[in-house]
């Protein structure tokens, strides 16, 4: 099965560096802003785009998320808005779109109209921080019908079995957290994080993209030297709100550039 | 009244049910279609290790024999088994029996389940716990078991509840706890839950997250429930012994449903014996201002567990709203979920004036004054009473209700006093009293 995420990290691979996966949160500030973002990212070096659905009770997101996601939902933003965010960004840009979300509200909507709706909007598939394959029948099932990826999470914590079990699940890339903690950014990136992305490729898994922490050029290019993809989230959710979409290509450009993963490659260059 | 089956029911096991098998001792992680573990990877290895901690310990005579004597010597088990008379003839004069989790130490029935966890904490060498509090029952509870136990202590706490309760704020320090003020979401209890989780994934390699009801993800809902056993085993004990037969109606409140749980176990198995959890009607369900999550709610995932949820049609939590704090929760234990589905356990609402009115009733005609929590309980006696007696005027004499009187009512006087009028209006008490706060 094609993967729209494993296509686009690896024509950054065939670029000789990791792909940048940023992360919006969907209707912050509004629904056409977070578009306008999720096009600046694009625009700026951004390989995968990933939209979180605000939702009520985020146990993995700290401050600065939480704060974006609280403020989208009290103005009214409704879960089906992100099909149009996706759809808003895919028409624009080749960046594969990736919905990140808490499983509730895929739950209410129902497992498979949820699927439905987001292969006809373009977008990629699903980051699922809350949900385990272990109780995933419903999304595989989903998730193989309407081509979608299934981006897992691995921690630092996952023993080895569960490690091959998330590893054998997940479609597209895996998703490497990089700590034991939630998102916001750190001043350093936790040495779990090689350790985590060596298990995982033993696992067997081609493609994983570190995240949560990360926010500075220097930090992307530490991870870069030995995973596929760097996910950059809150960092660009503050320059979301402290400088709008013109902060989020300013920083997304600037992230860019800790990408290169051979020397004497830099990003752009071509395959 | 509604007690059919409907809904994702297991008709396997509820046919096994009806056949003869047996409902207790449910080992999760599901229960029917609920239940399981909706958490984020980082947790599930914390999770593996408290399940299999939990279950080498309940098979180890000497961890039995350690619950067992602080039971007997420290919370000061078993409760009583009381006959309430005088109440009991407003309940279409059947005979009313309280199962008093009221006499525990520290007032309800929260300290059987944080005795066990934090047992469990010091086995898998943890120094520290974390809980989450509404009104501060649990919150106290928790501090109570790690002042005991000598582990560090810090409480999740909604701000607005820290105002509201600043005393129950004070016991937790007092007993060496730090309570951290929750401003996040909407301030309350589930978001003090939400920010719990975030410690925890955070500190787990020496933290032990001490939930303080039988819902979460596996194998908290089976593991509290397992604490909360024994309420349910002395009380039939204790209606064998005193009447020589089992009850026709038990009784509880439920909220997460904790309590509830414990006292059901008990007789799951006795078909004769009709059971009823009595969830927080707030100000009606028909105003939206309740917490009556069976009745009204729809199944989906929160903090771990696959239950009913009060939720919107985006499937974001709806606040809940309840007199009670100890019953102001948007979700329930999965297990209750299940029970009602199959058309084991009838889930019906309470309201406020409802159970302000039994709480009254109780604190004049026998002396005891119950947490308003438990006395949702009360009022759903009442009307159990009632229909029982109207069933069989003749027989309604004979008939016996178990009403679990889960805690007691001291920490609910000033909401109480406000309720009914009782303060002079230029006491300060009357200003605290306005503000929601407890004595």
């Amino acid at each position: 099965m094609t993967s729209k995420s494993a296509a686009a990290i690896d024509r950054a691979r065939s670029q000789g560096r990791s792909a940048l996966i940023g992360y919006l949160p969907a209707g912050y500030p509004s629904v056409e802003e977070t578009i306008a973002a999720g096009i600046a990212l694009a625009e700026n070096g951004a390989d995968l785009i990933e939209i979180g659905i605000p939702y009520s009770d985020p146990v993995m997101d700290g401050q600065v998320i939480q704060a974006a996601t609280t403020e989208a939902l009290a103005k009214g933003f409704h879960v089906r808005q992100v099909f149009d965010v996706v759809a808003g960004i895919t028409s624009k840009t080749d960046a594969a779109v990736l919905v990140m979300t808490y499983w509730n509200p895929v739950v209410r909507m129902g497992v498979d109209e949820f699927s439905r709706r987001l292969a006809e909007a373009g977008g990629a598939g699903l980051i699922t921080p809350d949900l385990i394959p272990d109780e995933a029948a419903e999304w595989m099932e989903a998730s193989d019908k309407y081509g979608l990826d299934r981006v897992f999470l691995v921690a630092p914590s996952s023993t080895p079995e569960r490690m091959q079990r998330t590893v054998d699940a997940s479609r597209g890339f895996v998703y490497a957290v990089s700590i034991m903690g939630v998102t916001g950014a750190r001043t350093s990136v936790s040495t779990a994080a090689k350790d985590v992305v060596a298990a995982a490729h033993g696992a067997g898994a081609e493609r994983v993209c570190v995240g949560l922490g990360v926010s500075t050029a220097d930090q992307v290019r530490e991870i870069a030297a030995y995973a596929e993809g760097v996910i950059v989230g809150t960092a660009l959710v503050a320059a979301l709100r402290d400088g709008g979409v013109d902060a989020v290509g300013a920083l997304t450009k600037d992230l860019s550039t800790g990408l290169a993963r051979e020397s004497g490659l830099t990003q752009g260059t071509g395959a | 009244m509604a007690d059919a089956p409907s809904g994702n029911a297991d008709n396997n096991t509820a046919e096994a049910f009806l056949q003869g098998g047996s409902l207790r001792h449910a080992p999760g992680p599901y229960f029917g279609n609920y239940g399981g573990r909706w958490m984020p990877e980082s947790l599930i290895a914390a999770l593996d290790e408290l399940e299999e901690t939990f279950n080498k310990a309940k098979d180890d005579p000497d961890f039995r024999a350690q619950i067992a004597d602080l039971n007997k010597n420290y919370s000061g088990r078993p409760s009583l088994l009381t006959e309430a008379k005088r109440f009991s003839q407003h309940a279409g004069g059947v005979r009313v029996f309280l199962k008093r989790e009221d006499l525990n130490h520290t007032g309800s029935h929260k300290i059987n389940n944080v005795l066990g966890q934090a047992l469990l904490a010091k086995r898998m060498g943890k120094t520290r716990i974390i809980a989450e509090t509404g009104a501060g029952q649990h919150g106290v509870a928790s501090a109570t078991a790690a002042a005991l136990m000598g582990l560090e202590c810090v409480v999740y706490m909604g701000a607005e509840d820290c105002r509201r309760q600043a005393l129950n704020v004070a016991r937790m320090e007092l007993l060496g706890a730090k309570v951290v003020p929750v401003t996040s979401g909407s301030q309350t209890l589930k978001d003090a839950i939400n920010d719990a989780l975030r410690d925890w994934v955070a500190n787990v390699a020496n933290t032990h997250y001490l939930l303080g009801t039988a819902a979460g993800a596996h194998p908290f809902p089976a593991m509290v429930r397992y604490f909360h056993e024994v309420i349910g085993e002395e009380a039939r004990a204790q209606i064998l012994e005193q009447e020589g037969r089992l009850p026709d109606a038990v009784c509880a409140c439920i909220g997460g449903g904790s309590n509830a749980i414990g006292i059901f176990h008990g007789f799951l198995d006795d078909p004769s014996v009709k059971i009823y959890g009595f969830e927080a009607g707030g100000d009606g369900v028909e105003t939206g201002r309740h917490a009556a999550t069976i009745t009204l709610g729809k199944p989906g995932v929160l903090h771990g567990a696959r239950s009913y949820l009060m939720q919107d049609d985006d499937g974001q939590t709806i606040e809940s709203h309840s007199i009670s704090a100890g019953l102001d929760y948007p979700g329930v234990g999965p297990e209750h979920s299940y029970l009602s589905d199959i058309g084991r356990v009838s889930y019906e609402p309470i309201t406020d004036s409802e159970a302000m009115e039994s709480f009254r009733l109780l604190c004049r005609t026998e002396g005891i004054i119950p947490a308003i929590e438990s006395s949702h309980a009360l009022a759903g006696a009442i009307k159990v009473g009632q229909r029982l007696a109207a069933e069989d005027p003749a027989a309604a004499a004979d008939k016996i209700i178990i009403v679990n009187l889960s805690g007691r009512g001291d920490k609910d006087v000033a909401t109480a006093a406000e309720w009914f009028d009782l303060l002079d209006k230029n006491s300060a008490e009357s200003e605290i009293g306005k503000e929601g706060e407890q004595l």
